[in-house]
């Protein structure tokens, strides 16, 4: 399998007057095409700063990421981002949030106008297309969000604590739906988390961070797909991994 | 925008929606406009009540000609209109301010805009600019008298100085206060720095030009009035003075009555734009 995203010796600081606050210190991490990544760790532990170095938004203070082997200069509409926070541009509505990325790729009208109609029934907004962000519920925001980052047909992509913020049926709802539209596509997805059942559900090796980004595990996950929400919780291979996650995170702590 | 869709979760395929549901609701026509006619009634009656008041106080004090009345107002205005004074003098006066406050708003919302996005040019301008912007317009008067004479130019240049400086700075304010977010979403989608100059900065600065669009319409004709009235043979800041200069009070207001007219004719027209513009703004949030 060849490797889309490799980052090598890793450091990001951010410096304020006198005092530098380190995020990532000598951090390594490979990502191999077609795979589903879970990074797990607890707040604080430089999950989102390694994303937007990953994304290529901000720039290592040393180390370098490499995307398909090339260093990463700046943001590209090959690695869509699902950040943590609301980006939809509150001025146009859902159906027009998600054109955009559409149209700084320069797709026809028409065209883009019946893919984000799909795409937004796909996330069940339909009848919401035309409303803007501000009169939807946070819930319905994160699905517009996901709409959007889809329509940009990037084939890496990086998700930081997408569901969240969500109610626990949508939020498994949304985690099948992201595992049919996977297998699918064949994308390569980097899913940050601090849910370990989260973790487990979706990826296929889980990379445990420690403060600092210190790897503490990084765990294959031999449970066969398609993996159900409810029925796989309860198979005993997952009720193993799940208590050895655990633990490392728990000897992260100290 | 009116779907009067019942069962949202067959529209879309397996998903549940947890969202709230759209339905069709007729409304009342007093429902709709039952408020706003109340407060139309209720501002008409304010405005009947300090009429009356006024008309009454001329009566009580020692010289009425120093508060004049509605009715002396009203019959100059007739006055006024029939011989044609006012329409000359209320045309000129709108010439200067609407081109002063088309001038102005258009130079202070470009410089506002390419300004505040170079922000290294931003920061080296902004004290000037505050600076500038510090300066009382009026005292540049004599200054624009010397430079452009006693006709409708250094009205217009008056007005467009004061506008500019106001549609400027909340323009630029607008600009500046773009969340970083959005531009970083748009960087993500591959764009280029023309996608985040014209897709968020442009849009997202939007309230801040129309702020700057509202607060700026007093100061075009506060320009355009105090040109005349330094120095002028027309237009409504000349009939005040002249009007004053013969101790007619009822001319005075009713050159007032015209200015105040015209000041709401431009507030409705900029806020017919802001409503347009701004019609993503949360529901029920004025």
């Amino acid at each position: 399998m060849s490797v889309v995203l490799e980052v090598e010796h890793l450091t990001k600081e951010f410096q304020r007057d006198d005092v530098a606050t380190v995020a990532l210190r000598d951090f390594n991490l490979t990502i191999e095409q077609g795979t589903f990544v879970t990074i797990l760790g607890r707040s604080g532990c430089g999950k989102s700063t390694m994303l937007n170095l990953l994304s290529g938004l901000s720039k290592p203070t040393s180390g370098r990421v490499l995307h398909r082997g090339e260093a990463h200069t700046g943001p590209t509409p090959d690695i869509g981002y699902l950040t943590q926070t609301d980006t939809l541009m509150p001025w146009r509505s859902v159906r027009r949030n998600v054109e955009m990325p559409m149209e700084i790729a320069g797709v026809e009208k028409s065209e883009r106008e019946a893919k984000a109609l799909d795409l937004v029934a796909t996330v069940g907004l339909s009848d919401f297309a035309d409303n803007y962000p501000r009169e939807l519920s946070g819930g319905m925001r994160r699905r517009a969000s996901l709409a959007r980052m889809l329509a940009n047909g990037a084939e890496t992509i990086l998700m930081d604590e997408p569901f969240g913020a969500l109610d626990a049926q949508l939020r498994s709802e949304l985690q099948v739906e992201l595992l049919r539209l996977w297998s699918r596509t064949g994308h390569t997805i980097v899913f940050v988390t601090h849910d370990i059942e989260e973790a487990l559900l979706l990826g296929d090796r889980v990379v445990v961070l420690g403060p600092l980004g210190t790897i503490l595990l990084d765990q294959e996950v031999d449970i066969e797909r398609p993996r159900d929400p409810d029925e796989t919780k309860v198979r005993p291979r997952f009720v193993e991994l799940h208590s050895t996650l655990a633990a490392a995170l728990k000897k992260g702590a100290r | 925008m009116s779907t009067g869709s019942v069962s949202p979760s067959q529209t879309n395929d397996g998903l549940s929606t947890s969202g709230p549901v759209k339905e069709a609701r007729r409304r009342s026509w007093w429902y709709r406009h039952g408020r706003t006619t109340l407060v139309w009634s209720l501002r008409a009656g304010a405005l009947a009540l300090f009429l009356l008041l006024w008309q009454l106080a001329g009566n009580l004090v020692a010289n009425p000609m120093f508060v004049s009345n509605p009715i002396a107002v009203g019959e100059q205005l007739i006055d006024w209109v029939q011989d044609g004074t006012l329409g000359t003098h209320t045309w000129i006066t709108i010439q200067e301010v609407v081109l002063g406050y088309v001038i102005g708003a258009l130079t202070g919302a470009l410089a506002g805009f390419v300004l505040a996005s170079i922000r290294i040019v931003y920061d080296v301008f902004e004290p000037f600019m505050m600076a500038l912007y510090s300066i009382p317009k009026v005292a540049l008067a004599p200054l624009f008298i010397v430079w452009f004479g006693i006709g409708l130019d250094m009205k217009v240049i008056l007005a467009a100085v004061s506008v500019f400086f106001l549609v400027f700075l909340n323009t630029a304010a607008g600009v500046r206060d773009v969340d970083r977010g959005l531009i970083d979403a748009v960087r993500l989608m591959g764009g280029s720095n023309k996608d985040v100059a014209f897709k968020v900065v442009l849009p997202a600065s939007m309230s801040g030009l129309l702020t700057g669009l509202k607060v700026s319409i007093p100061y075009a004709l506060i320009g355009a009035v105090i040109g005349e009235l330094v120095a002028s043979n027309r237009g409504l800041g000349y009939l005040i003075n002249d009007a004053a200069a013969q101790f007619n009070t009822a001319g005075v207001f009713a050159a007032v009555v015209v200015l105040t007219a015209l000041a709401m004719v431009l507030n409705a027209l900029v806020s017919v734009l802001s409503s347009r513009a701004n019609r993503w703004k949360p529901l029920g949030a004025e």
